[in-house]
């Protein structure tokens, strides 16, 4: 499945699983990841997958490239999604005051500010990597219809909770960020916190993510 | 009733952060590794006070602290290349780096500048009072986590330490901060998205570190890198040292507090042997880069780390 391995410096392996970025390779970059997880390889300190690879940082004075190689060579993978898969409900208000980039994006597709938040609501995403910023996910694929590049001019502050899109993805900034991302809404959920020692992070890669609609008012008193 | 001993901010300095070892096994919710930028001094501090070497100290840049100790007596040490000076009941004396020190009640240290350098390290031996984030203490301004509540001091602040015995030998350590001719790279994943004449350019020539350097990266301005294959690539992760060239041709390098996931094309990784040299140095200073491979790579690290062994065990 790892088309090649190779050294990033002298400290990280990185594997590559191809080019293209579609769930079917995402998913074996995830499985790698769990399983990689799971074995705790001595000396390894991060393991980080994305769209199409994998990287794995270790400490140098305890294992080096060839040693980790051979032991990543020697994996056997197992199926580790077998318990049910839940899904991630996120809330998203679309109010005008959060919806920063839906009048334009309603110009540009021609299609109706609505119909936008339908096509984008109804749909389940699968998130492919978290990163970046703390907690921030990269989900995916929003439908055709709604697709556009990112703005030309990036926005200084987008504000901490926004929902974004661009190409095949949306995203949702875990804090106050600069960023180029067309912005539909905003969640008043908390999706990074550092209180939450054991899972800081609401969306992980592999996660399935869903938007529901609330209205301005439900966003203003939302109690988690 | 004892009173908790701490340190009241006069003066935050510029970038003054409690730091250690660093944080693992995060980069894959975003989270970097952080820690100490350089390693060695960083050691170093710990050392001289007699601690673990994974406890927390001050990290500050080019223009450190001003602190007054509150209650009670502490060893501490400063490393680094440093102005600083101790005053105690108004009396000014020059500070020495790499040599052990006691403050009492009320005295001062001033951390004037780190001279032709940027980062500096204070230890003192009872440890200062942090909030450990997945094994770490380490401050990171950006994800607003670790000790401080994430943030860098300011003034008015007190930081607290642990307790306050004092210990009383005299460590010290004759150490010198050796210049630097090269910074070594291995060639990154993305080698030959660039031209021949951008590897020539790469290897030959001299680059100035920009302003726009801070813990989270670094860069560099000169002769413009050329990619003649693409100049975007689908997002993957980061990892410290890692230099990417972006359009405009100017190369970046990825430090301490860099973002996880990028998607400019990889050039080189600077060498973990080489790393505390690369980020002590300061903007308008110039680099030069050299080319090495994965096995000289592995060799000097091992030196580097025998040496640091070895300065350590030097100091009883």
């Amino acid at each position: 499945m790892i088309k090649k391995i190779s050294n990033l410096g002298d400290s990280a392996l990185y594997c590559d699983f191809g080019n293209e970025v579609n769930q079917k390779i995402n998913s074996k970059v995830i499985k790698y990841f769990k399983n990689l997880i799971k074995n705790k390889i001595v000396g390894v300190t991060n393991i980080t997958p994305s769209y199409n690879k994998l990287i794995i940082s270790f400490d140098l004075e305890i294992i080096n490239f060839k040693q980790l190689q051979e032991k990543i060579n020697q994996i056997t993978l197992e199926d580790l999604d077998k318990e049910e898969k839940k899904t991630i409900k996120i809330p998203i208000c679309i109010d005008e005051e959060y919806s920063l980039d839906l009048k334009r994006l309603s110009e540009n597709l021609k299609t109706d500010e609505n119909e936008i938040i339908n096509l984008f609501i109804n749909k389940e995403y699968f998130c492919y990597m978290t990163g970046f910023i703390a907690g921030m996910p990269f989900m995916g694929d929003i439908e055709l219809k709604i697709r556009l590049n990112r703005l030309e001019t990036p926005r200084v502050k987008v504000p901490k909770g926004s929902i974004g899109i661009t190409e095949q993805f949306c995203n949702i900034y875990t804090f106050e960020s600069p960023g180029g991302w067309n912005i539909l809404g905003n969640t008043p959920l908390k999706i990074f916190d550092k209180h939450n020692l054991n899972d800081p992070a609401k969306i992980k890669p592999g996660d399935s993510v869903m938007f529901y609609k609330i209205n301005k008012n439900e966003y203003l008193n939302w109690n988690e | 009733m004892n009173k908790k001993a701490y340190f009241e901010i006069l003066r935050a300095g510029i970038n003054s952060t409690l730091q250690d070892l660093g944080r693992n096994n995060q980069y894959h919710i975003g989270i970097p590794f952080s820690g100490a930028m350089d390693k060695r001094n960083y050691l170093i501090s710990n050392q001289l006070v007699s601690n673990d070497l994974n406890k927390p100290v001050l990290e500050f840049a080019y223009q450190g602290p001003l602190l007054k100790l509150k209650f009670g007596k502490v060893s501490c040490a400063i490393t680094g290349n440093v102005n600083f000076n101790i005053v105690r009941s108004n009396k000014t004396e020059e500070g020495q780096c790499y040599k052990m020190f006691e403050l009492g009640q009320d005295d001062q240290i001033d951390i004037i500048s780190t001279n032709k350098s940027v980062y500096g390290y204070f230890s003192i031996n009872s440890g200062f009072e942090g909030d450990n984030y997945w094994g770490s203490y380490s401050t990171n301004t950006k994800a607003k986590i670790g000790s401080n509540n994430g943030e860098k001091f300011s003034k008015n602040q007190k930081i607290f330490l642990n307790n306050n015995e004092c210990i009383s030998s005299n460590r010290k350590i004759e150490y010198l901060n050796s210049k630097i001719e090269y910074i070594r790279i291995i060639k990154g994943t993305n080698f030959d998205y660039f031209s021949d004449q951008a590897k020539k350019i790469l290897f030959n020539s001299e680059f100035v570190v920009s302003k726009l350097t801070d813990r989270m990266g670094m860069r560099l301005e000169g002769p413009k890198i050329e990619n003649i294959v693409n100049t975007n690539i689908k997002s993957e992760g980061l990892i410290k040292g890692i230099m990417q060239v972006p359009a405009d041709g100017n190369p970046i390098i990825m430090l301490s507090d860099h973002g996880t996931i990028g998607g400019y094309p990889k050039i080189g990784v600077v060498i973990s042997a080489d790393y505390d040299k690369l980020v002590q140095s300061t903007p308008g200073s110039k680099i030069k880069f050299q080319s090495v491979d994965l096995l000289e790579a592995e060799n000097l690290y091992k030196i580097y780390t025998m040496e640091t062994r070895n300065i350590l065990n030097q100091i009883k």
